[in-house]
């Protein structure tokens, strides 16, 4: 155990260093650790830090919380407090298209479901309602949680009944929660998801706009577009053949006049969640590239100059970009009969003056105007 | 007073609990056996043929004061015991077919005792629920298995509805899964025995599929699921029951 003096810079030195860590926790479990060997060993444990819950918790406050495409305002205290998240499931017929509905099972009255935010170290205590109207017994599994199925196994709930517990925010980043009650495709498929935001104590770079986009497949009996109340379809979701793969729930929710707004020169940042519960989502905003993702929803920006990015089906990102321009710019799925035949279509809608710099365009046919970019 | 006197007309006209039909013998495979091929051997009984109605309940309580909303055995159940009756003895003139819901399993207990009778194990119950309208073992009939969580997903945020509009099933059961959810007996420790832990914590995460016979069967998933977050104290608006002897 002499060799802790192996230089930083060499290849093996993290498992080395790993092993190293080993070897120490097993010297002092056996009382014989020295403390040289103890001392290495807490450096590199920082590199995988077994996080500890053992902040000072000042007061305590209610969560504010939001219904897609809004994003609860950000954080600005500097200090750790106890935050009470009331959830509550909401099973109720809701518009899936135009003339389209089906049952949607909900955490909070919405699919996806409420914007939750917090910051990196409160103590966080939900409760999650099950109303006394629903049939089925629902449960909360968030991604954000450490401990034994994120919450699930603490929160099944009979309808009319409440389930408490509580979980310190140890991660900081863009996390989704579920519903995990057997059968868990079909209560994902129904809509129980939505986002919960761990906002590191960095805080997250001042932008103008905020936006919570999700993206999730829906599995029914009709066609695309079939008319009237629609069933789950169990065999389609085996299959991963979804029917639907919309933003934020339903064909058109966010297009049109209820398209995400921002003006030339802001900056906007969306927090991409992907609920699945199949597909990887190839997030992408067509005329726009993203100057900073957190990929994954990690809590830093890795990424820069991205055009498309992966979203795991479960997973998240956090995209920031400046806008131009203005103009309509739409969201996608690139993965692109989901975006033309299936529903994933958004729209950031851009306001403010043109720059003629950053585009313009000659108009096919006709060799002496120019646009200027302008409508 | 005169409502009372109307709620006694009523109840006078609803007709008496229809009666049980004869379960014969015979075997299912559980959600949760061995292998797909253990078959779980249950023996005949009586199965009532509808689910006890309000009507029903309120005769019981008549006859039992301490079965009552606030009746001496009113902790044997949550605060929702009966908690959508006007009173404790008027369920609601134009509820009386509805099935009673919000009863907790003591309660429910107490009532097929005071018939001469019992709550069906779970093994007895899903025997006869895993009959179509035409077979008595439809567990393998995909369109069946859909059609159930249609059925079971059709119920939220709806009024129970009355008893006596459905097909009775190839057994001559009705109302086994359009109404509302049903109770059975606590599970014999055989039921789930491909479970490691205990039922609610299996049933809460995508592990739940791990032992489980068939596991695109999501009807029977719903319905485990729901038992496994039971207690015999649990009141649930959409949960009912039936005897058997």
């Amino acid at each position: 155990m002499s060799s802790k003096h192996a230089p930083h810079s060499a290849p093996g030195r993290y498992l080395f260093g790993s092993l190293l860590a080993a070897a120490a926790l097993l010297g002092a479990a056996s009382m014989t650790a020295c403390s040289r060997s103890a001392s290495a060993a807490e450096s590199d444990r920082s590199l995988v830090p077994v996080r500890v819950a053992n902040g000072k918790i000042m007061g305590q406050e209610s969560a504010t919380l939001t219904s897609a495409p809004n994003v609860p305002p950000p954080i600005t205290r500097d200090y750790s407090t106890k935050v009470i998240v009331n959830l509550e499931v909401i099973e109720k017929t809701m518009r899936l298209a135009d003339s389209v509905t089906y049952t949607m099972w909900t955490f909070g009255g919405t699919v996806p479901g409420s914007f939750i935010r917090v910051r990196e170290g409160d103590l966080v205590e939900l409760h999650l309602h099950n109303a006394a109207g629903n049939t089925m017994p629902h449960n909360i599994d968030l991604h954000a949680v450490t401990g034994p199925g994120g919450g699930a196994k603490m929160t099944l709930t009979l309808p009319g009944h409440e389930s408490v517990f509580t979980f310190t925010a140890l991660n900081p980043g863009l996390f989704i929660y579920h519903c995990a009650t057997a059968p868990v495709p079909m209560h994902m498929s129904n809509g129980m998801y939505g986002m919960i935001l761990v906002q590191p104590k960095e805080r997250l770079p001042a932008v103008d706009h905020e936006y919570y986009v999700m993206q999730s497949e829906f599995y029914t009996t009709g066609k695309f577009g079939d008319h009237g109340l629609q069933s789950f379809d169990m065999e389609k979701g085996i299959e991963e053949k979804p029917t639907y793969v919309v933003f934020n729930g339903s064909v058109g929710a966010i297009t049109g006049d209820h398209a995400l707004k921002a003006t030339a020169g802001q900056r906007v940042r969306i927090f991409v969640g992907n609920a699945g519960p199949n597909l990887t989502s190839s997030f992408h905003v067509i005329g726009e590239a993203f100057d900073n993702v957190y990929r994954e929803g990690g809590s830093s920006a890795t990424e820069h100059n991205v055009q498309t990015t992966l979203i795991p089906s479960g997973g998240a990102a956090i995209v920031e970009f400046g806008v131009e321009q203005p103009g309509d710019y739409t969201l996608v799925d690139h993965s692109i009969f989901r975006a033309f035949n299936q529903g994933a279509l958004g729209t950031l809608s851009v306001g403010g003056q043109a720059t003629p710099r950053v585009y313009a365009g000659v108009k096919s046919g006709v060799t002496d105007a120019i646009t200027t970019g302008k409508e | 007073m005169i409502f009372t006197a109307l709620l006694a007309a009523a109840l006078a006209a609803t007709q008496p609990p229809p009666g049980r039909v004869a379960v014969p013998a015979g075997s299912y495979v559980p959600l949760y056996a061995a292998t797909p091929a253990t078959r779980v051997h249950v023996d005949g009984f009586r199965m009532d043929r509808e689910p006890v109605t309000r009507a029903d309940f309120l005769r019981f309580v008549r006859a039992a004061p301490a079965w009552r909303r606030a009746g001496a055995n009113a902790t044997q159940s949550e605060a929702g015991y009966l908690d959508d009756w006007r009173t404790p003895l008027d369920p609601g003139v134009e509820t009386l077919r509805q099935p009673v819901t919000d009863v907790s399993r003591n309660a429910a207990a107490a009532y097929c005792a005071w018939r001469g009778a019992r709550l069906p194990t779970t093994d007895e119950w899903e025997y006869v629920a895993a009959a179509s309208g035409t077979r008595r073992d439809a567990s393998h009939d995909a369109a069946f298995a859909a059609h159930l969580v249609t059925l079971y997903s059709a119920r939220a945020g709806r009024p129970v509805q009355p008893v006596g509009s459905a097909r009775p099933n190839a057994f001559g059961v009705s109302h086994l899964h359009d109404l509302v959810w049903e109770w059975t007996a606590a599970p014999p420790s055989h039921a789930m025995p491909g479970m490691t832990m205990a039922p609610a914590e299996h049933m809460a995460c995508a592990a739940a599929s791990d032992g489980a016979a068939d596991p695109s069967n999501y009807a029977a998933f719903l319905r485990y699921a729901f038992r496994s977050g039971l207690s015999d104290r649990s009141t649930v608006h959409s949960l009912g029951f039936r005897c058997v002897a």
